[in-house]
């Protein structure tokens, strides 16, 4: 009799034991979970943290702890025209080189979406080839051609604001082709057709239904073109002439000569501004949603 | 609102007929229903209407102009999708206006017939709203309104009813049709499902492997099917194989001596609706052809049940009952009798033995 009722109680609380492992077990994976991500994020977010923290150092020399705070690093930027210059440059070509990339890219995709050819996968792949090649490479490639075709056709390309753009226009059409080739085949063809039967002709059912359809995916298209080519560093580096610098080569070039807190406020500057077109994209579309 | 006629039409990819042939006369204001199983070539044929797909043969003909090679923005054709196809970005109101646009009616003039169109689909109070903002229903017939509301000469309706709820897509039914009717508009839907060609059509078109197998009224489709093929497909029919030996006079693979209809000797087959079919527990008078036979299988339909007799040479036919109060408490294995006259039956020459048997 009391045998039984133990063995009965030894049961029982094993059941419990195993219900509650298990739902520790569920909790200890959510925490995990969260935990890693927490890592992944700050080891993603300490560069932008410590950058801008040092940019606000009043020493010259960065160091720890901070001997006290200035803002006189971000006010001596308007004073190098260096930095001024490569900016304004900078824009220049990523403004370019987005908007070449977009009249290219957004046929291009239309063609990718909409016929069947044969090589349509290799050509697709071809578009996205810019993405996977080394900057460096790329550089060196386009420099030598550009070498080449100065020497044989003594068109002054080497070093020229054209050439420059051209170099970016590679580094912004893979993104182009790729993210509108996404929102080309998630959007309804038949909306297409309806246009159509409503009287539109092609072209008006292009402007009036496709554009408006894709949209999203041109505006983050041109987002992430414009990020891509304003931050080119490497193969910017073999295609600038004398006297003609974008932004991130003035940095380097900065930093050859020093390291005072005014290339972390020059970052700043940078960060703000790509996180500001970021959330002014995602005002008009989701970027969530396109990428 | 014109006459539609398509003569000889044919469409061919490659070695494949999607469209084979295909004559029809639409007059103004009919109300036409294309009905097949999948892959018979009735979107296609639709399409060739709308002007989406270019006929490989025949001429298409819109209010006696000929519209073959013309591209689908210069047809003057009201197409609703099955998706709807409504605009994402635009209003309900915008996309209602879209077809008015088009046709560069002017601007004080465009809002006024948009309100009319809209009010005539009972959705004058949701002109503002985002397509996405709408239930399904509300969104056909906005989608219905777009198609009206620029008056086409024909309005193509491909499969509109089946993305709705089965409650829903009969009140939607009535409703097109009383719409169709009061505008005097001339159309042609397609639709797999029969019920809905029955209740909404004037005239149907049971199309099968491109080609055109029937063209009548419901009376016609069902009294009186062309082929085996229509026999099987509108409405349901038992067919037992077997051979005419003299005229009304059929003789069942199995060894049964049927009475039937007049008809050529040779092999045929004989559909049986099972509707045509009565059943009784004892011994049936007065029929031309009673037989006994042993329930196979009982299916309890609701308003009918339906019941499967095997009859003494192992054939099976399929007889409807209606479910009254005090019928019958059939069981698998029961002995019953059937008995049919003999102008019930349908005859179809030839051993055309298909899938279609039974459907």
């Amino acid at each position: 009799m009391v045998q039984s009722t133990s063995s009965a109680d030894a049961a029982g609380h094993l059941g419990e034991r195993a219900k509650s492992s298990g739902f520790n077990s569920r909790r200890i994976g959510r925490y995990a979970l969260n935990g890693m991500a927490g890592l992944a994020l700050a080891y993603i977010l300490t560069p932008l943290f410590f950058v801008t923290w040092l940019a606000f150092f009043r020493q010259e020399i960065p160091s720890f702890p901070p001997e006290g705070y200035s803002l006189k690093w971000f006010a001596a930027i308007p004073g190098n025209d260096r930095f001024i210059n490569g900016f304004l440059l900078s824009m220049q070509v990523a403004v370019t080189a987005t908007l070449i990339g977009l009249a290219v890219g957004v046929p291009a995709a239309l063609c990718l979406t909409r016929i069947r050819f044969k090589g349509r996968e290799w050509l697709n792949s071809l578009l996205l080839l810019p993405l996977v090649v080394p900057g460096v490479v790329l550089g060196t490639a386009l420099y030598v051609f550009h070498v080449e075709t100065e020497i044989h056709t003594s068109i002054p390309i080497l070093g020229s604001l054209g050439g420059l753009i051209a170099g970016h226009v590679l580094v912004v059409i893979p993104w182009c082709v790729r993210l509108i080739t996404a929102s080309l085949a998630g959007s309804d063809r038949t909306i297409e057709e309806a246009a159509q039967s409503l009287g539109a002709d092609r072209w008006t059912t292009f402007r009036r239904v496709t554009l408006p359809s894709i949209l999203p995916g041109i505006v983050a298209a041109s987002l992430f073109g414009f990020v891509s080519s304003f931050g080119n560093l490497e193969m910017s580096l073999f295609l600038v002439g004398p006297g003609r610098t974008t932004l991130p080569i003035a940095i380097l070039q900065y930093l050859e000569w020093k390291i005072d807190p005014t290339i972390a406020a020059v970052s700043v500057l940078q960060i703000l501004l790509i996180a500001a077109a970021m959330l002014i994209t995602d005002r008009f579309v989701k970027i969530s949603r396109v990428v | 609102m014109a006459r539609l006629q398509l003569q000889n039409v044919t469409k061919r990819y490659g070695d494949f007929h999607a469209v084979r042939d295909v004559t029809l006369d639409v007059p103004d204001g009919e109300f036409l229903v294309l009905l097949g199983p999948s892959g018979c070539g009735k979107t296609t044929t639709l399409r060739i209407i709308a002007g989406f797909v270019e006929a490989t043969a025949g001429v298409v003909l819109l209010g006696g102009r000929d519209v073959t090679t013309l591209p689908p923005w210069k047809r003057n054709a009201g197409l609703v999708f099955q998706n709807y196809a409504l605009f994402p970005h635009l209003s309900v109101a915008e996309n209602v206006a879209f077809g008015l646009e088009m046709r560069k009616v002017p601007k004080p003039e465009i809002a006024p017939r948009v309100a009319e169109a809209l009010r005539l689909v009972r959705l004058g109070h949701l002109g503002e709203r985002l397509p996405r903002q709408l239930s399904g229903g509300q969104q056909q017939r906005v989608a219905l309104a777009r198609a009206l509301v620029f008056k086409p000469d024909v309005l193509l309706l491909d499969e509109p009813l089946s993305n709705l709820d089965a409650k829903l897509r009969q009140e939607v039914r009535i409703e097109i049709r009383q719409l169709t009717r009061e505008l005097g508009l001339t159309t042609i839907m397609v639709t797999h499902d029969q019920e809905e060609a029955l209740t909404m059509a004037d005239r149907l078109v049971v199309m099968s492997d491109g080609s055109v197998r029937q063209l009548g009224t419901q009376q016609d489709l069902y009294e009186r099917p062309a082929d085996r093929f229509v026999a099987g497909f509108v409405g349901r029919s038992t067919f037992l194989e077997g051979a005419v030996e003299a005229s009304g006079k059929f003789r069942t693979d199995g060894g049964l001596d049927i009475k039937c209809p007049n008809g050529s000797v040779g092999p045929a087959s004989l559909a049986l609706r099972p509707e045509r079919i009565s059943l009784g527990t004892g011994p049936l008078q007065g029929f031309d052809n009673q037989l006994p036979g042993v329930v196979d299988f009982v299916s309890y339909l609701g308003a009918n049940i339906d019941v499967h007799v095997r009859l003494p040479s192992k054939e099976r036919v399929i007889v409807q009952i209606p479910n009254r109060e005090g019928g019958p408490d059939l069981r698998t294995g029961d002995s019953v009798h059937v008995g049919w006259a003999a102008s019930t039956g349908a005859l179809f020459a030839g051993a055309e033995r298909g899938a279609e048997a039974l459907r």
